[in-house]
């Protein structure tokens, strides 16, 4: 009746996954009090969770993002103190079957859970407005997306209390993660979230694209794009032709974990190098699918924040383009070591080392983009610095990992470890952070505190220099990654000092908590009533802070680049505006429903309940077919009506 | 979302520039449909293409059971090649028909495509069958694995396309052929002419390639 | 709406445009065609009209031209002024399908010829 589930799933052995457990669950409980005692789950259902407005949908991935950063982090810093700990005689906390799981789940949120929310959520927010339009091209679709990517979440969370996670680590080679050696329902539950949230993210792809290509302000030609729009367009394309291989070969190895099939078993034929192979042909460009957006974001801060148009915009744009089309070409470096002969690891050693030249072009466009700038050092700009600075020394140690035999060398251990750390916190998290503390104020209509963010700024840049660079020196030492229990007694101290840094990191998100906490409770004090806080270049500070449902009463006319800097310098101030009636989507709970149901059949099919699988499926496919059907999505917003909203929020308005 | 009133005096949009494209503003509806599952199309074709190499690179590995060689026949390919082919002609011409409004001729190409498509599934699930009960499952070997599954995979979306004509078919009678319909017949043709180029790839690299 | 996309002239992949005779004819000459090459793909496979190292270089040239026909004639790829986005996201998309097929099968070829892989019977 129910497959593999008993009561023997819950592990009441282990303490602490239970305890942690106990906490998020009551305070989910807590809460959810709290809405219906307060009666505001209308509104919740009303305006949040069926909502298809790409501003809501981009504040649900960001919020999704910033509490699986809780999570992961928290993976994270115990993963570090065992390390710390666990040297000589000493075995640490944490049983090796524990750890394991600990840091397969860490990899896995920390990429699918939260660099992905962060990075789709800061496009969902921006793109529209950018481009001057009213919202992306499937807004629906655009809410599955969002909701399928919080089931694949559920999913990740619920193997915390019910059964356990993978401990094959993030890319669950096999054969370790065949059934062979994973029989229970670790790896099932690594795989099925990762399909749920895949389809979610792919569907994002295919919407973004669209949107950047097709709807655009009028007058906005390709290269009148704000650059973010063009970093999230190879980004999208990025997902679009890369996530599909990561779909196919993770079916296969589901094939045969659930069919018994043989595409990478030990016997029967299977070839274990062909998942690593594809796994790459997926993972490389997933790396620039996170990282383009963060250089977007660093583009517009960095812009905005020296009062100057970027430096060389079509060198930018070039580059983006060519590093989207060179990330499919490296996949091969994530593993010289497997065996093929010099002249494919040289090809791919060549190409990995061709791909930081477009890096470098923009590196150097930030940098004189600064030059005789009038920098003003917000919050976003500090973060964009710290980028620069960081993201260099973490591209040189990619581009000395990218040289075969020093990757011989070098290849699984603490070096690698903190080579991808070092770009993808110094990359994409500041990225992310950057974003978050920029465009905070066209979202809410309020500033973030300014004390509170640089505090968090510093403690994460010290935190991070603290916690990984002791790992290169540990990596050149000879450390491998994913231990468990450290034999060398040497390592303790630069291990301790990593602690430190992953306590001070720990520091800088308390900050940001702080920051939060007392942005809201002094919201009324740091009101944004020009829409315009940051005298921005591009069109989303055009509109009013937040924004209204539909964006922009009437489309913005585009003639150059900087749009909204252009109509400042020329003193435009829109004539007399014509409204006229706007048909905008209505608010659909198709996207809750189908992850609800994609949820359930999640769950089921790891645990091998049958029935409630296929019960699953065709809730998902009947609520598919009903909303298939319908062909009344919109709503009418009529002149009249758009009129009255836009005096209502031009008259808070004062002129910038 | 479609109405494009532009802000300061209306700018004469240059002719040579279509909307969407170039500087004229969101294209319409239409188009952005179409655009956006021409898209997932392609995601699509990736994602067999990854099934694709699986394939190529495990075709030898039979594991000392059957191989192509011995269990395809070529005669039934060219037989499903064809219900294919003549689907995809008969869903063209559905198309033709709906965009100019002749329902009845609709439902008669629509028909005839859910026959042939239905005809293809038929031979197709018949050689899967006959390679089970031969004792060549997709367990059997490394090769039948990828085998089935790129097959499959490829017959799995055949039978999606199915329901979904059914689907299209029931919204056609109930509606009529308005223009949200009309753009997700569009949206299915597509599909149906994307499956078609998939099994070409499937006929030349899994059947002619691996028979005698 | 649907007028002014007329206007523009911009059209999406697979969308009929006015003159429907011209395409009823696109469609039965396609049809023709891709018959042609797919008995042209068999007659090569099964007789010995072409040199036997050649008949995969054939199969595969025969593949293409079918497919091309397909994206012409099925689809009315690259017959309408502007189709720029359509061509550029299918080439887009082809590099990426090559990449991934041609590039597993170099490596994993490269990977068995230095790893020797063991044939499948000394397994069994």
């Amino acid at each position: 009746m129910l497959g593999r589930l008993s009561w023997a799933a819950i592990p009441f052995d282990e303490p602490l996954p239970l305890i942690s457990m106990a906490v998020v669950m009551l305070a989910i409980l807590g809460v959810l009090t709290i809405v219906t005692v307060k009666g505001w789950l209308p509104y919740l259902w009303r305006e949040w969770i069926t909502s298809v407005d790409h501003k809501r949908i981009g504040v649900m991935y960001m919020l999704l993002g910033l509490v699986m950063l809780l999570r992961g982090f928290s993976d994270a810093i115990m993963m570090r103190t065992q390390q710390a700990i666990a040297v000589g005689g000493a075995q640490g906390y944490l049983p090796p079957d524990h750890y394991d799981q600990i840091f397969s789940a860490h990899g896995t949120i920390m990429i699918f859970f939260v660099a992905m929310p962060l990075v789709i959520g800061l496009m969902n927010f921006v793109v529209p407005l950018q481009l001057g339009v009213r919202d992306v091209a499937f807004p629906v679709l655009n809410s599955v997306s969002f909701w399928l990517t919080a089931s694949g979440a559920l999913l990740i969370n619920a193997s915390l209390v019910i059964g356990n996670f993978a401990r094959t680590g993030w890319m669950g080679y096999p054969p370790l993660s065949e059934l062979a050696f994973s029989p229970d329902v670790g790896v099932d539950y690594y795989l099925w979230s990762l399909q749920i949230s895949g389809i979610g993210t792919l569907l994002s792809g295919v919407n973004f694209v669209t949107t950047i290509l097709k709807l655009r302000a009028p007058g906005m030609t390709y290269f009148r794009m704000p650059v973010f729009c063009w970093t999230a367009l190879a980004s999208s394309l990025l997902i679009v032709a890369a996530f599909p291989i990561l779909t196919a070969t993770l079916m296969m190895l589901l094939l045969d974990r659930y069919l018994g099939m043989h595409f990478f078993t030990n016997d029967a034929g299977g070839n274990q190098m062909m998942y690593v192979n594809l796994f790459w042909a997926w993972g490389h460009p997933e790396v620039y699918i996170l990282i383009l957006p963060a250089f977007g974001v660093f583009s517009e801060v960095v812009a905005t924040f020296s009062g100057k148009a970027l430096f060389s915009y079509r060198s930018m744009v070039l580059a983006t383009l060519g590093i989207c089309v060179l990330s499919f070409t490296v996949w091969l470096h994530h593993f010289f070591t497997m065996g093929a002969g010099a002249d494919v690891n040289a090809f791919f050693g060549i190409m990995s080392s061709i791909i930081a030249v477009p890096t470098g072009v923009k590196v150097f466009n930030w940098l004189f983009t600064m030059f005789r700038g009038r920098i003003v050092y917000r919050t976003p700009m500090l973060f964009a610095i710290g980028f620069l600075v960081t993201f260099v020394i973490g591209g040189m140690t990619g581009v000395l990992l990218a040289v075969p035999p020093v990757d011989f060398v070098l290849h699984n251990s603490a070096f690698l470890v903190a080579h991808f750390h070092n770009v993808i916190i110094g990359g994409v998290v500041f990225g992310a952070f950057a974003g978050y503390n920029y465009w905070f104020p066209k979202v809410f209509g309020f500033t973030l505190d300014e004390r509170w963010g640089k505090a968090g700024f510093w403690c994460w840049l010290v935190g991070f220099y603290l916690a990984f660079m002791p790992l290169y020196v540990l990596g050149l030492h000879g450390m491998t990654r994913r231990l468990q229990h450290i034999s060398d007694p040497s390592w303790q101290p630069w291990l301790l000092v990593a602690e430190a840094g992953a306590i001070v990191i720990m520091c800088g998100i308390f900050c940001q908590v702080a920051q939060l906490y007392v942005s809201i409770r002094t919201r009324e004090l740091r009101r944004d009533l020009t829409g315009d806080p940051w005298n921005g270049r591009t069109l989303e500070w055009a509109t009013t802070s937040p924004p209204p449902a539909y964006n922009f009463a009437v489309l913005p006319q585009v003639e150059t680049i900087d749009a909204f800097w252009e109509m400042k310098r020329r003193g435009l101030t829109p004539a007399q505006p014509i409204y006229e009636t706007l048909e905008m989507p209505r608010g659909s709970p198709i996207g809750v429903v189908t992850a609800f149901f994609a949820s359930v059949t999640g769950f089921a099919l790891i645990w091998h309940i049958w029935w409630m699988a296929i019960l699953g499926l065709l809730g998902a496919a009947v609520a598919l077919l009903v909303f298939g059907w319908s062909d009344d999505r919109e709503r009418e917003l009529t002149a009249a009506e758009v009129a009255q909203l836009e005096r209502a929020r031009r008259g808070l308005r004062q002129p910038a | 979302m479609t109405v494009t009133t532009i802000d300061t005096a209306p700018a004469a949009i240059p002719t040579g520039v279509a909307r969407g494209r170039g500087g004229g503003g969101p294209a319409p509806t239409r188009i952005v449909v179409a655009y956006g599952f021409w898209i997932f199309i392609l995601s699509d074709i990736v994602m067999f293409s990854a099934l694709f190499a699986a394939y190529a690179v495990l075709s030898g590995n039979t594991a000392g059971g059957p191989s192509g060689r011995e269990l395809f026949n070529l005669r039934n390919v060219f037989i499903e090649t064809l219900c294919l082919l003549f689907s995809s002609y008969t869903c063209g011409l559905g198309m033709l028909s709906a965009e100019r409004r002749q329902a009845g001729h609709f439902l008669i190409f629509a028909a005839l495509t859910f026959g042939l498509g239905a005809a293809f599934l038929l031979i197709e699930i018949s050689e899967f069958a006959g390679m089970v009960s031969r004792g060549a499952g997709p367990s059997r070997s490394a090769f039948l694995s990828s085998f089935f599954s790129l097959v499959g995979t490829h017959g799995a979306h055949v039978t999606a396309g199915l329901v979904w004509l059914v689907y299209m078919v029931g919204q056609v009678l109930a509606k009529g052929l308005r223009a949200a319909v009309l753009r997700r017949l569009a949206c299915f043709s597509l599909f149906w002419h994307a499956l078609d180029i998939v099994w070409i790839g499937v006929m030349t690299l899994v059947y002619l390639m691996g028979a005698p | 709406m649907d007028g002014s996309a007329r206007l523009f002239g911009d059209r999406p992949p697979g969308v009929e445009q006015q003159e429907s005779t011209a395409n009823f004819l696109s469609y039965t000459v396609g049809l023709g065609l891709a018959i042609l090459a797919t008995i042209g793909s068999f007659v090569v496979s099964q007789t010995d009209l072409l040199w036997a190292p050649g008949i995969p270089v054939g199969l595969v040239v025969l593949a293409f031209a079918q497919i091309g026909v397909h994206l012409v004639f099925f689809l009315h790829l690259g017959s309408g002024p502007d189709n720029t986005n359509n061509i550029l996201a299918l080439a887009f998309g082809v590099f990426i399908v090559f990449l991934v097929i041609g590039g597993s099968c170099w490596i994993i070829a490269n990977l068995h010829a230095n790893m020797m892989a063991m044939p499948a019977q000394m397994l069994h």
